[in-house]
């Protein structure tokens, strides 16, 4: 016991450092105005129309983004769990291998993509489409998101889905409900931990980026990380940064209890479902 | 007792990890990317045996907030006026001994003694340069004259602007006649009015990957500092459909050289400065980056070609005209507020 917990000092002063004073001092620029107590920044920040309107683009942006990834991730995972093991591990590794390389990097790609003269625009042309104007749109902003977290949404279902245990689906079978049925009362049911994680996973950090906006979007498409990072470089207001960070993790934590109380309901019910960790 | 002295230990361990910058044999030099010929690093090198740490970083903004962090220690800074004069004010420079720059001389009169720094106690001149109107001569067939053409429905979608506030407001208080500097906030709110006018037209707000766009072909208009035009439109690596046009009224800015206070090797870095200030290494570094140099000495060596070019030296009348980026102080908030109402439209 003494050993354990000995050990778990580094982890204690790693929380200290990188989580609990970033957030204290978040919290103390977000609450003072030259070293008293106040709730304006944070009214203010609310009040900011402009805020606003960044704050519903970057949620609607997020959530654009969470459900295209579902409708595409839960389907791969589907397929995945149901291939010979030899097949899906190669799959499973491919889909893994661009992760390992820098996201920035990924998300650069795409300007060469897409560009006017880009990869796909050349294509087009050749093939007498005519070049589109891809790059710097909305849909290039949530094309980038989609493909940076759709791991992100596939591999927590996957999980679920290859240790769901298969007699649950044979006796569904056995008592006469098609693949239809089956696949909608008993495997989705069954999978929601997953799902539930896979979308936590890709909805929070949506919600959060800013380098992809910044790339893809040109400028034009500002989302609240850009925001908060304005305040602090350009505008010099840590105030108004905190506060922003502030309502920013408010809304994380808010979504990150409405997903948890939904999994938790998801899971007594369907007892025998299979379990992410 | 035992435990927290355990805690304390680790901690102690910790953040020897964070100051590794702390090794005075190095010169710890923060600069903008791509802003130095890398090779005059190691013939610096060789020839003092002083090792050079060059760490770059992405814009003014973010030098200024990591000076003024303190975190780490930086030897060399390369600043735009405007900061410099922020840094000073904030106390966070070192005086600059100029006994131990002697080619300090071989600067030209006209870039000492600027506002921003009076007597140049703080700074010594590295580039300078203009902002203008970098244009694609394959789809603006007309002269580019004034700001105005920014504005044109003609170029809807085929415009480049700068993502930062002093420069994409500085051009709309151009077009509009008034100071880059002016603290009236009724003439910052049309500015403002002004951007979001042109935004439907504004095909992306980007930092320095204009160049790469225009390069590509990807905008007809661009506002770029003139450096960076003479980049784009270099014989090799850039594209020759493009031309550079010096507007009547602009912004006239310096990157200067200076020492954070922080620095604890003073004497080194001035070696470097002295060194960047030697005629055929500024020769050397100005032909690399394509940045205006205010070295004459280095002049004299460069081709003729350089000094009739009107980007790389503009006509010193014109130059006249433009005006300096002066820090805002606590004013640039109200920049901000309306820069960000153009952004979040």
């Amino acid at each position: 016991m003494k050993k354990r917990s000995t050990l778990a000092y580094p982890c204690v002063v790693w929380i200290l450092i990188f989580i609990l004073v970033p957030m204290f001092l978040i919290a103390y620029y977000a609450f003072t105005n030259e070293g008293s107590f106040t709730f304006e920044n944070i009214s203010s920040a609310v009040q900011n129309e402009i805020y606003q309107k960044v704050l519903l683009r970057s949620v609607v942006i997020a959530f654009e983004a969470t459900v295209i990834c579902l409708l595409l991730g839960y389907p791969i995972a589907y397929m995945l769990s149901n291939m010979k093991k030899s097949t899906a591990s190669l799959l499973y590794v491919l889909f893994i291998v661009p992760m390992w390389m820098n996201f920035l990097l990924r998300t650069y790609a795409w300007q060469v993509i897409l560009g006017s003269n880009g990869i796909l625009n050349t294509i087009f042309e050749a093939i007498g489409i005519g070049a589109q104007d891809m790059l710097y749109t909305e849909g290039a902003v949530l094309l980038g998101t989609v493909y940076n977290f759709l791991p992100f949404m596939i591999l927590p279902i996957y999980t679920v889905l290859i240790k769901l245990d298969k007699s649950h689906v044979e006796a569904a079978r056995d008592l006469g409900a098609n693949g239809f049925m089956t696949f909608f009362k008993v495997t989705l049911p069954l999978s929601m931990p997953g799902v539930i994680s896979g979308i936590t996973m890709v909805f929070i950090p949506a919600i959060t980026t800013f380098a992809i906006s910044r790339l893809l979007g040109g400028g034009k498409f500002m989302l609240f990380g850009e925001l908060i990072e304005n305040q602090f470089l350009s505008a010099r207001d840590w105030s108004t940064g905190s506060a922003l960070s502030f309502i920013l993790l408010i809304l994380v934590l808010i979504s990150m209890a409405i997903m948890r109380h939904i999994d938790k309901d998801t899971s007594e019910d369907e007892k025998g479902g299979g379990k992410l960790w | 007792m035992k435990k927290l002295a355990f805690l304390f230990a680790i901690l102690i361990a910790f953040s020897a990890l964070f100051t590794g910058c702390d090794d005075s044999e190095t010169l710890y030099v923060l600069n903008w990317g791509d802003y130095i010929d890398e090779e005059l690093i190691g013939e610096f090198e060789e020839e003092t045996g002083i090792s050079v740490k060059y760490i770059t970083m992405a814009n003014n903004e973010e030098m200024l907030v990591k000076l003024q962090a303190n975190d780490c220690r930086f030897d060399l800074c390369f600043p735009s006026d405007y900061i410099i004069e922020k840094l000073i004010e904030d106390d966070l420079l070192a005086e600059i001994n100029k006994d131990n720059i002697p080619n300090m001389k071989n600067i030209d009169e006209r870039f000492l003694d600027l506002s921003f720094d009076p007597e140049n106690k703080y700074s010594v001149p590295y580039m300078w340069g203009t902002v203008g109107i970098l244009y694609n001569t394959t789809m603006v067939k007309e002269p580019v004259t004034s700001w105005d053409i920014l504005w044109d429905e003609k170029y809807a979608d085929q415009i480049l602007m700068y993502d930062s506030v002093r420069d994409s407001m500085g051009v709309a208080l151009l077009k509009l006649g008034y100071s880059l500097n002016t603290r009236n906030e009724a003439e910052i709110e049309e500015a403002a009015n002004a951007l979001i006018e042109q935004a439907p037209l504004v095909h992306a707000y980007l930092g320095d990957s204009i160049k790469e766009s225009m390069i590509n072909g990807e905008g007809a208009l661009a506002v770029v500092y003139s450096g960076d035009a003479m980049w784009c439109m270099d014989e090799e690596e850039g594209n020759p459909d493009l031309a550079f046009a010096n507007l009547p009224t602009s912004n006239l800015w310096f990157d200067n050289i200076v020492i954070p206070k922080t620095s604890k090797n003073k004497d080194k870095a001035e070696k470097f400065i002295d060194f960047l200030c030697r005629a055929d290494v500024a020769k050397r570094n100005t032909e690399y980056i394509g940045y205006s140099t205010p070295n004459k000495a280095a002049l004299e060596l460069l081709d003729d070609s350089y000094l009739e070019d009107p980007t790389y030296n503009p006509p010193a009348e014109l130059i006249a005209n433009y005006e300096i980026f002066s820090d805002l102080g606590e004013f640039v908030s109200v920049y901000n507020k309306h820069w960000e109402r153009v952004k979040a439209n």
